[in-house]
């Protein structure tokens, strides 16, 4: 044992290094440098020192006789040549001038994900992924700077390994990304602003996603990785209704002597009738190596996700095959991709949460009847009474409804590299994505009044999906003097067809079956171009520009020209001596993106008629098929969106912070709108127009920071912030004071009530209700509303804007710690300033609840027990009262882990044990089920599980 | 490659749509199914109405409802929004219901005004195509439907906007014509339609002929001094008596007009047709079936496979059928009260059994859940009422054969004959003739009964009942509409 002593400069220029950390390997000696650059360690005469600095490369010296060992670190090449995918190419991470997040799977959040956007929940600033529920498989909403379209689709463009994908539905499963295993993907490029969009145009007002998979490489020897993962999901909470006593008081104060007589005598909590714990397992195999020269990456998933709701189910089988090759003397390379998923679903209907949350508690699960066991509501005849609700556990079990969808999806990608001119690159993808979906429905003839009549149902339901991508693009490349400009200039064309069928037979021969057949299509064709110019790696500059041609819009207004500019300046470039930043840039950028995804159907533009399928009306004594003009707008174009990012990348080299502060600017012109058109003027009440603007202001701020970073312990720490004000400036062609706004957000238990309006000023999705008035200790008086017209009477004109479902200010925050063998981290997430309308109260808070239409009566909410609302109204449900403050605090993961490498040191095996625990926590005010909720009303969701996992991860 | 010229694999441009002659006769069909249905496909589904729920916005359906639950004939227990408010008279301008209507209105105009301008003699010619008396006829049809949506219009919102062939499709905010207008246009398209309709008994059954147009005309002449202040019953009289001089004649049984195979019916003017199978819908004849039967009553026995037990009848209205005799008092009172306590339980209230999925032979129709019941929207029975009370009104008429008409209508029923007509003895006579087939609103406030000066249980708000805001004699313009159409001005009062 003896002190080593000495020195870590900085190669680049002589400085001294502060808190460098010194190790001896192998063991937990360690120190780190002082302001001098200078160090202290104890160390045996074998021993070999570990130095290590992030953004510097890690050496290794054996100390051998010396006493004083003096160390110049280097810049980590790998960090400085880190590559981002941007679209039609990669770019150096420290050259991007747009804004651009980039994720990789070491980052990505852990557990039992079932789904890839899952992978970077909470990690993102500015990207927002809220669930769709609990269901197995369930899909996301995902919102990258507040969405800059109204009524047309507001969801990112995703692009898979250069194949931009369609965004619309997918039948047959929960979620149209579910068919990727996550487990191969190996990072996410997302593109913010549009100076990075851009190169996408018509298809990037809402962002783009780039998903890369894993690939094999040349310099992998054969490895292979299994990981499994084995999870139980539970329910968190109960939707609070009237206990059995509680029902049996209320319908004796409140029923009538005939709803009285209905009452039984069982205690049944119907929520805990229809959810179970749900285990669920992963398994992943993949296999990297070369064969020969050619490396590859095979994997093979299997999924078995079973729902908290009985029989809701997901199973997963995923291949992916990848492909390296190169030929010439790498002059030309292949990427060949090719994925395979087959995913069976199994649907429960989750009718049965409302219908649990609305059931007799009063009665038994179980009667005995002709009627599979089940308790259900019968008619003065003995049969089962129509319109009455079902009982839960009979919905879940009396019907199934079964998809099978097989996605395939691949592409080869050639690049080429001249060979008596290697500045110069030809590439050329060609890719698909085909699909089919074969879904059965059965519904027992036991289940319902109509279901008996009926005798039982049988259905199907099929789609196939086929669309390709054809893309062909030239990069040349030039450095010279200090200067090196990037050229690419492009051409992309893409077709999407989808075709649907379904159909429904019944046991009773003289019910008509029902049948019908859905096929569309449409077509992208663009050309596009993008320079970058570098001068004296200090002053960077990007331009790009596509012109984009859609055949969703007539030939006059089919095509749009989509530009950008982008400028970015390395300010830590400009000190002589810098010992503060690893990084300092500045970045600004201009650009259009477009909005092409109407959600309504292929042929907005056409004056066009549909033929009925299955309905006849009769002459005579024939029947006649029924032919109807469609509701157009000839003069439908492209929703166009200007936005401007103003940026700042920083490191701090000592203090081992770094991360990037963003503020940007977007509005949207020619909104693609649904809109209430005048009536008698088109062929429905709505037609979709552009009409309106839009816009979002934000700021985003990201910070990573490792306060502990030795041999033993380390610690990373990244939080994003992001602050988002999305409001509508015009939504009428002409400024019109007096106009409402379009009514959205449809509510249950009042069809045809809206609840919230997109109004010129505000926010969209603002709350647009009546002002509820309250006693003097704070109890809403049933009924009574501020007549904030003043014109003596309660009437629509009377509602207000308050409030909105959209979030004004969202974190995300994520610590990740490992001592030795050991780690711990968790990710948390926050929404602050948005609110939700609690729906399951204001439809079900009222004793006239209780009533059914016939022979049957309803639980009510709980929350009749506070306000004693006796009737339900087109104004109560709309009350301000229900609108409750859904801010949260989520805990979305927090994961133990502990390597088990030594178990099998010998055969250079690697293994890691994880715990996982998601949604760990919610902290809220709001009184419902779940404060996260995409559209800010509250109906009945598949409640989000809490979820314990165990995972084994091998690699040899 | 692809290019960017796609076009519809399902559904045809419209231009290609009118090259093919054969098509007309089914966007004729769409016109008429759009009397009955929501949309074009079975149960409500792919639904004309955005927003609205399918089962919620079929024409006929919302039509019954909004002339008969806000009256004496009809109360409902269900609590669907807006729903409850028809019958206490306590409905906004957001009413689902209402502007359900007010869109239906509007959107069987555009349809119709569409084909009217694409089959103008001179598309007809560039398209090569002959013009016959059958696309003639269709033309004539067109024009048929869309006065008599407007005549619903008139009747129930007042002043509506108007649209014809020469307005273009999404362009300029159509224009609101007054009551005075309204009426001009229709006098004025009704009589033209006189002459071009086929003739009475000789289209099609569920077509509409000139007996359909000269009922709608005797009942805007009737309703006259309602819309504008001046008196039409000698022209009412006059087209009352063209459709009894036509050749319908009374059926036999008063109920076979309302059966599964009421198509039969010898006394249909014009109907919206029903088909178990092929013309599926929750609303319409199935909803008034299904909704009549709670309680202790045999669905079997209405042709249906259960009751949805909401709809029943006031003791008001109950006690017009003093004279026990009368068969059309159909009620069903076995376990129901004759009181209504409790508005949503279906117990309370006599239950009414006028209609019914069965045929003459008692054998059900051919769909236990989707009825074949047609529903009558002119039958002889109101032209004799008509005549009738256009005499008794001071319109020009043989107030003998007046007399004789309604008591040919009280024979059939097996009540015992009139002496004279009164006004009183006739709103109780069309009541008994003609309750829940969507009349009643429209003659309360003809007979001045429907806001004040009559009261009947839960009108309202309150089981006695009590008098309303007179504006309430029509219905509010849609408040959507009003957003949509800044150039519309509310019925006063709303």
């Amino acid at each position: 044992q003896k002190t080593v002593s000495g020195k870590v400069t900085d190669q680049n220029d002589g400085s001294p290094m502060l808190g460098v950390s010194v190790s001896v390997k192998g063991t937990s000696t360690g120190t780190q440098t002082d302001a001098s650059g200078s160090f202290q360690v104890a160390a045996p005469a074998n021993a070999t020192l570990v130095f290590s600095f992030i953004g510097k490369a890690t050496q290794e010296i054996a100390v051998g006789n010396r006493s004083t060992i003096d160390v110049k670190l280097v810049d980590d090449n790998k960090i400085l040549q880190e590559v981002v995918v941007v679209g039609y190419g990669t770019q150096k991470k420290q050259d991007l001038t747009g804004s651009i997040t980039s994720i990789t799977s070491t980052d990505f959040v852990k557990g039992n994900i079932a789904t890839p956007e899952q992978l970077v929940s909470g990690k993102l600033a500015g990207v927002q992924i809220t669930s769709n529920g609990g269901a197995p498989g369930s899909g996301s909403r995902i919102r990258i700077r507040g969405g800059s379209s109204l009524s047309a689709s507001n969801d990112p463009l995703i692009v898979i390994d250069g194949i931009p994908l369609d965004n619309s539905n997918v039948s047959g499963a929960a979620n149209p990304l579910s068919f990727i295993n996550p487990n191969d993907i190996e990072s996410f490029n997302i593109l913010k602003d549009a100076s990075a969009a851009a190169i996408y145009g018509s298809r990037a007002a809402n962002g783009v996603i780039i998903i890369t998979t894993k690939k094999g490489s040349k310099k992998d020897k054969l490895n292979v990785a299994f990981s499994t993962l084995f999870s139980s999901a539970s329910r968190v909470n109960n939707v609070d209704v009237l206990t059995a006593d509680e029902f049996r008081t209320a319908v004796k104060t409140y029923g009538t002597a005939t709803q009285q007589k209905l009452l039984g005598n069982a205690n049944t909590n119907w929520q805990d009738q229809i959810f179970r714990t749900a285990l669920s397992s992963d398994n992943n195999l993949s296999v990297t190596g070369n064969l020969k020269t050619m490396p590859y990456r095979v994997s093979v998933g299997y999924t078995k996700q079973n729902g908290i709701l009985k029989t809701s189910s997901m199973d997963r089988t995923s291949t992916s095959v990848g492909l390296t090759p190169t030929f010439f003397k790498s002059h030309l390379k292949l990427d060949i991709n090719f994925k395979y998923s087959s995913t069976k679903s199994n649907f429960a209907d989750e009718g049965a949460i409302g219908s649990a949350i609305g059931f007799d508690p009063t009665q038994n699960v179980y009667a005995e009847n002709k009627f599979g066991g089940y308790f259900q509501w019968l008619a003065q005849n003995g049969d089962l009474a129509g319109l009455a609700p079902i009982n839960p556990l009979a919905l879940l079990n009396l019907k199934s409804n079964v998809g099978t969808l097989n996605r395939m999806i691949g592409n080869i990608q050639a690049d080429y590299k001249f060979h008596f001119f290697p500045d110069l690159r030809a590439v050329w993808n060609i890719g698909f994505d085909r699909s089919n979906t074969r879904g059965d429905q059965t519904e027992s003839n036991l289940l319902s009044a109509t279901s008996f009549t009926n005798q039982g149902s049988v259905g199907y339901y099929t789609q196939t999906r086929n669309n390709f991508t054809n893309q062909f693009y030239l990069n040349y490349v030039k450095g010279l003097n200090g200067q090196s400009i990037n050229i690419m200039a492009g051409a992309e064309n893409q077709g999407f067809v989808r075709e649907n069928e379904n159909g429904t037979t019944y046991g009773n021969s003289g019910v008509v079956p029902i049948y019908s057949y859905f096929k569309t299509d449409y077509a992208l064709l663009s050309f596009f171009g993008r320079l970058n110019y570098a001068l004296n790696d200090k002053y960077l500059a990007t331009v790009t520009v596509r012109r984009d041609g859609s055949s969703r819009f007539a030939p006059e207004n089919r095509w749009g020209t989509f530009p950008s500019v982008a400028l970015a300046w390395k300010l830590n470039k400009e000190f002589k001596n810098d010992e503060i930043f690893s990084d300092l840039k500045l970045r600004f950028g201009w650009g259009l993106t477009g909005q092409q995804d109407l959600s309504t159907g292929d042929y907005p533009y056409l004056n066009a008629y549909t033929k009925g399928q299955g309905l006849k009306y009769q002459f005579g004594d024939r029947y006649y098929d029924l032919l109807r003009p469609n509701a157009y707008d000839p003069n439908i174009k492209w929703e166009q969106t200007a936005s401007t990012n103003l940026g700042l990348d920083f490191g701090l080299k000592k203090a081992r912070i770094s991360g990037s502060i963003d503020v940007y600017q977007k509005k949207t012109t020619d909104l693609i709108n649904e809109i209430d058109v005048a009536a008698g003027s088109n062929f429905s009440n709505k037609v979709t127009t552009n009409v309106g603007t839009l816009e979002n202001k934000g700021l985003e701020v990201v910070i990573n920071y490792t306060p502990i970073m030795n041999k033993n312990f380390n610690w990373d720490i990244s939080g994003n912030f992001t602050y988002n004000e999305r409001k509508i400036t015009a939504l009428t062609k002409v400024d019109n004071p007096t106009y409402v706004g379009v009514l959205v957000g449809g509510i249950s238990g009042g069809v045809g009530n809206y609840a919230q309006v997109h109004s010129t000023g505000y926010t969209p999705n603002t709350f647009f209700v009546y002002k509820q008035v309250y006693d003097e200790a704070g109890k809403p008086i049933e009924g009574l509303f501020a007549d904030l017209n003043g014109d003596g009477k309660i009437t629509e004109l009377d509602r207000y804007r308050y409030q909105s479902a959209v979030p004004k200010y969202f974190l995300g925050f994520s610590s990740q710690m490992s001592y030795k063998k050991a780690s711990l981290g968790f990710v948390m997430r926050s929404n602050i300033g948005n609110y939700a309308l609690n729906n399951i109260y204001s439809s079900m808070a009222t004793y006239q609840n209780i009533t059914g239409a016939g022979n049957f009566i309803n639980n009510v909410s709980a929350n009749v027990l506070e306000t004693n609302f006796k009737t339900r109204t087109d104004q109560t449900i709309l009350s301000d009262y229900y609108v409750q403050n859904a801010s949260f605090l989520r805990m979305d993961n927090l994961n133990v882990g502990y390597n088990l490498s030594d178990l099998f040191r010998a055969k250079k095996i690697q293994a890691q044990l994880s715990f996982v625990v998601q949604n760990v926590f919610v902290i809220t005010k709001y009184k419902g089920l779940d404060p996260e909720i995409a559209d800010g009303i509250d109906r009945q969701i598949y409640p989000r599980p809490r979820t314990y996992s165990v995972g084994l991860n091998i690699n040899f | 490659c692809k290019d960017l010229d796609t076009k519809p694999y399902v559904g045809q441009v419209s231009e290609l749509v009118y090259q093919d002659a054969n098509n007309y006769k089914e966007i004729l069909a769409k016109l008429y199914a759009g009397l009955a249905v929501s949309g074009i496909k079975p149960k409500d589904d792919d639904v004309d109405l955005k927003n609205f729920d399918g089962g919620f916005q079929g024409y006929m359906r919302v039509y019954w409802y909004l002339q008969e639950f806000t009256t004496d004939e009809a109360i409902v227990g269900w609590g669907d929004p807006g729903l409850p408010d028809l019958h206490k008279m306590s409905w906004t301008a957001s009413n689902a219901w209402t502007s359900a209507f007010y869109s239906r209105i509007l959107f069987q105009a555009a349809v119709a005004n569409e084909f009217l301008r694409e089959t103008t003699d001179a598309k007809l010619s560039s398209r090569g195509i002959a013009n016959s008396q059958d696309i003639k006829n269709y033309r004539a049809e067109a024009r048929f439907i869309r006065a008599l949506v407007y005549s619903h219009g008139i009747d129930l919102f007042g002043s509506i906007p108007l649209v014809t062939e020469n307005d273009k499709v999404g362009s300029d905010l159509p224009k609101q014509a007054s009551r005075q207008e309204l009426f001009n246009y229709l006098e004025t398209e009704l009589k033209a339609l006189e002459t071009e309709l086929p003739d009475a008994r000789k289209n099609e059954y569920g077509r509409a002929d000139k007996a359909a147009a000269w009922m709608v005309l005797a009942k805007l002449y009737l309703n006259a001094e309602v819309y504008t202040g001046q008196k039409k019953y000698s022209e009412a009289a006059l087209y009352a008596k063209k459709v009894i001089d036509a050749g319908y004649t009374l059926e036999n049984n008063y109920q076979h007009n309302f059966l599964a195979d009421n198509h039969l019916s010898t006394e249909n003017i014009f109907a919206i047709n029903y088909d178990g199978n092929e013309t599926q819908t929750w609303g319409g004849t199935t909803t008034i079936i299904h909704a009549s039967i709670g309680g202790s009553m045999n669905a079997a026995e209405f042709g249906v496979d259960g009751g949805w037990s909401g709809f029943r009848t006031t003791k008001e209205f109950v006690s017009l059928f003093n004279d026990k005799a009368d068969k059309r008092g159909m009620f069903y009172t076995n376990g129901q009260e004759l009181e209504i306590d409790e508005v949503g339980t279906f117990s309370n209230g006599y239950a009414v059994t006028k209609w019914k999925n069965v045929k003459r032979d008692g054998k059900p129709g051919k769909n236990l859940t989707h009825t074949d019941t047609d529903f009558p929207l002119f039958r002889l029975a109101d032209a004799y009422l008509i005549y009738a009370e256009a005499v008794t009104r001071g319109g020009s008429g043989d107030g003998t054969l007046a007399l004789s008409l309604v008591n040919s209508l009280r024979k059939r029923a097996g009540a015992t004959n009139l002496s004279s007509l009164t006004l009183d003895n006739l709103l109780a006579e069309r009541g008994r003739e003609l309750y829940w087939e969507a009349h009643r609103r429209t003659d309360l406030v003809r007979f001045g009964k429907f806001t004040t000066g009559y009261n009947w249980a839960w009108k309202g708000g309150i089981k006695a009942g009590k008098d309303v805001e007179t504006f309430r004699s029509v219905f509010p313009l849609a408040a959507s509409d009003l957003i949509a159409n800044p150039t519309l001005k509310q019925n006063t009062g709303y």
